[in-house]
């Protein structure tokens, strides 16, 4: 760790202006933040756009309030938004770079990441990334609307796609996006490996942690096809090959296989930050050891590996080789077996705990009363014989919003109501926190509960009004109440926004630790200033020594030297530093 | 269960519900007995004043199987759903009986087209009949269907047969299935194929042998029925049969 002392002298404490500050800077803390409200903003138009084609569901054909009447090319360009920008603009910078960035160097007892700069240079190529994707709203054709997996043929002519500057607008978007979190990657699993506090051995690292940098070694090793697929469609878009055209020899079938292959392992990428979001939180408010830390971090490592064999569970009948749809079958189930495992250890967790219904609480418990319907539902889908009739039905729909809502913001919220005294040094109001809470897991349910049964009932995706089908008219009240749900789990978050705010410059003062939690950020000031630490940790134990028997307290902070028999202070850290 | 919202329509329906319901109960036993046992300890574990959580690990074989038993009984679970479900697979996509008769199924922006055997059963012969947005079977006949498409992914999917396949340009595909109840039902595409994707519902109308012969016949002759085969006494369905006098 020699190169503590050097990087933190570096750093210099002269006054900064608000640009160097806020805009240009190298930062950890400063960056996640960049994230963190970057990606918040874009959750309000990813919000925005849902209600706009949900209340064309609901109510086909008339005005929607703030939008107008919704056109079938308004209803395409709308949900590919959504979901490319649910998935790439949200879920991605908070959970992944967000919290990566803020926890990471704050978490394993250093002062910032391994390459500040490039990290800055992250953040700067995301935003660029932002920009171009926001200006598809405003160019000829309006943003693209091939869906957010962007299958060519369609998403290659734009004779077939009707928005021919949106389809290569959304390449490039997406191009730059990976490129940004390839950066990060590299920053967060090199910081890892690197910069762990004396005496922190692998296995006394936090589980956020370990998954962030698990879900950093996926993507990094997913994502490569997509960007060479995505390089071949840009070529077929504006330079006339044909890498997915029949007609010039291509396949477009291809395509969906660099799509998925990075497609599938990505939703490991985002899932597993936030199983690490909610064993932090857990562990803390059960004041419990996490049961069985090492099952968790190879169950984690088991599901990362296996998440690469599965991708065609996608194209079941998409045209593939019916044979193929048997191996991808017997894949999808057994990743089954790790994310049970890693569920069953969760809720094990509880067992003998002192459990405490903060506001962070409630939502990582939260995330596993939810995750367990999308996992369950699942298991439908990947029984190739199932899915022959679920396929791309809402009930595809709603499994996969049964993971990624939990993920993207159940998990993100547990994460911000237990950081927030951390990132901010004030405390957020508990009460409102937990009416934006019940309003929002409320909502959230009654959205997906009845779209489970439209799927069932043959409720295809991404048409824009129903009248057509006789056989699926009487699903109409069940997409009505979807889109309450919907109203519902909008009309509360103005409370998160306005806690959030309120909070941030009004809410009580916050102690270093107030929490009274184990892992290293707790030791650092709320918030934590430039270089972070007073004094540079020492680590002498794992991460969740809850209620060790024989202590007054029911916590013992990673920090603090040892007095317990068999662990003289400074011994652990002298055999690893 | 599809079978509540849907008829079941085909020969390979039934295979098909009766997988989800087996899938369903299999899940939904484990699924509640997780959410059951989850929301028994947040109530049996609540924070009381001087109770002090317990210190467990859960490092030792003995606390392990807690979790390790489930997870064997998952993983048998998952073959024996996973044996059921290719099965199941097999028999709709895989092995199927001898065709009785073939037709085309040619999909493009944003239309179906259907290429019927015609009176001689013979496809790509003189008396083919082509229609648009209506696809004429017989109930009880194994149908082999090309799949076909013009321009960009469609996907040829028949709620009531449990049947669904992708339409990729520059290949064909072959899929096929047995009607087993008479009627006129949804056909949809369920792949986005860009701004008509809703606009592309077709009806396939599945009739008694003697009807599917009068209408064969009558669409043979060039003249367009008037009321499709199968439509419920006094609607006129407005035939969409587009007989090309061949």
């Amino acid at each position: 760790m020699s190169g503590h002392a050097a990087a933190h002298a570096d750093h210099g404490h002269h006054h900064q202006s608000f640009f160097q500050k806020y805009l240009w800077s190298t930062d950890h803390k400063v960056i996640g933040m960049q994230y963190l409200f970057t990606g918040m903003l874009m959750a309000l138009i990813g919000g925005f756009t849902v209600y706009v084609f949900r209340m064309q569901l609901a109510f086909p054909g008339e005005s929607v309030p703030l939008w107008g009447t919704v056109t079938a090319s308004d209803y395409n360009s709308l949900v590919t938004m959504h979901g490319s920008i649910m998935i790439f603009w949200v879920a991605m910078p908070v959970l992944i770079a967000a919290f990566g960035n803020f926890l990471i160097p704050l978490m394993l007892g250093c002062d910032d990441m391994v390459f500040p700069k490039l990290n800055r240079l992250s953040y700067q190529i995301f935003l660029i990334s932002v920009l171009v994707i926001l200006s598809s709203f405003f160019v000829p054709g309006g943003p693209f609307g091939g869906a957010w997996t962007a299958y060519p043929p369609l998403s290659a002519d734009p004779a077939y796609n009707a928005t021919p500057w949106g389809a290569t607008l959304w390449l490039v978007a997406v191009a730059l996006e990976f490129v940004a979190f390839l950066l990060g990657g590299i920053n967060f699993v090199t910081t890892a490996m690197n910069s762990r506090a004396p005496g922190m051995k692998m296995f006394d690292v936090p589980i956020v942690i370990w998954m962030i940098v698990l879900a950093s070694l996926v993507f990094m090793a997913s994502v490569g096809p997509l960007i060479a697929g995505a390089v071949m469609l840009f070529f077929d878009q504006r330079l006339g090959t044909g890498f997915f055209d029949p007609a010039a020899g291509g396949d477009p079938v291809l395509w969906q296989h660099l799509f998925w292959f990075f497609g599938h392992p990505e939703v490991y990428v985002v899932l597993l930050p936030a199983l690490g979001i909610v064993a932090e939180v857990m562990t803390t408010f059960s004041r419990k050891k996490l049961f069985a830390y090492k099952t968790v971090v190879f169950t984690a490592i088991a599901t990362s590996i296996i998440s690469f064999f599965v991708w065609a569970h996608h194209q079941f009948v998409a045209g593939i080789d019916p044979r193929m749809a048997g191996l991808f079958t017997v894949t999808t189930l057994i990743i089954s077996v790790p994310i049970a495992e890693m569920m069953f250890v969760y809720i094990a967790t509880l067992y003998g705990g002192s459990i405490r219904l903060t506001t962070a609480m409630l939502w990582a418990l939260a995330f596993i009363a939810e995750f367990l319907i999308g996992g369950v539902t699942g298991i439908f889908l990947g029984a190739a014989g199932a899915d022959v009739y679920f396929h791309d039905t809402y009930f595809v729909l709603a499994h996969f919003h049964y993971t990624f809502f939990p993920i993207a913001f159940i998990g993100t919220f547990a994460g911000l109501s237990y950081w927030f005294p951390k990132m901010f040094g004030r405390m957020m109001n508990e009460t409102l926190g937990k009416i934006h809470f019940w309003g929002t897991v409320i909502g959230f349910n009654l959205i997906f509960i009845p779209l489970f049964l439209t799927g069932s009932g043959g409720d295809h995706r991404r048409i824009f009004d129903y009248s057509l089908f006789p056989e699926l008219e009487y699903l109409q009240p069940l997409r009505i109440l979807a889109t309450v749900g919907l109203l519902i789990l909008i009309a509360f978050q103005p409370v998160f926004i306005y806690n959030f705010i309120n909070s941030m410059f009004r809410g009580k003062v916050a102690e270093a630790n107030p929490w009274r939690a184990n892992t290293l950020e707790w030791v650092a000031p709320s918030p934590p200033p430039h270089g972070n630490f007073a004094e540079m940790p020492v680590v002498y134990r794992g991460p969740y020594e809850y209620s060790v028997e024989g202590r007054d307290e029911d916590y013992w902070p990673q920090n603090v030297p040892g007095d317990a028999p068999g662990e003289p202070a400074g011994q652990s850290a002298g055999q690893v530093a | 269960m599809p079978s509540w919202f849907m008829q079941q329509a085909s020969s390979f329906a039934p295979d098909v519900d009766n997988l989800i319901l087996l899938i369903t109960v299999i899940v939904g036993v484990w699924f509640v007995a997780a959410e059951a046992i989850f929301f028994w300890l947040i109530w049996k574990f609540r924070a009381r004043d001087g109770v002090k959580a317990q210190y467990v690990a859960g490092e030792t074989p003995r606390e392990k199987r807690w979790v390790s038993w489930p997870h064997y009984a998952v993983l048998v679970f998952d073959i024996l759903i996973l044996v059921v479900a290719l099965r199941v697979w097999n028999d709709i996509k895989i092995s199927a009986p001898p065709p009785e008769e073939r037709i085309r199924v040619v999909a493009q922006q944003w239309a179906w087209t259907f290429q019927h055997a015609g009176p001689d059963g013979e496809l790509d012969t003189a008396d083919d009949i082509r229609t648009v947005d209506d696809m004429h079977v017989e109930v009880g006949k194994t149908y082999y269907f090309d799949l076909h498409s013009r321009d960009v992914l469609h996907s040829f999917s028949v709620p009531v047969f449990r049947l669904k396949q992708d339409a990729v340009p520059g290949r064909s595909i072959t899929g096929w299935f047995r009607p087993t109840v008479t009627g006129e039902f949804d056909i949809q595409c369920a792949e986005i194929c860009g701004i008509g994707h809703g606009l592309m519902p077709a009806r396939i109308i599945v009739a008694t042998p003697d009807e599917h012969q009068a209408w064969l016949s009558a669409a043979a002759s060039g003249a367009v029925p008037a009321v499709t085969a199968g439509a419920a006494p006094g609607t006129a369905v407005v035939a969409r049969a587009e007989g090309d006098g061949q």
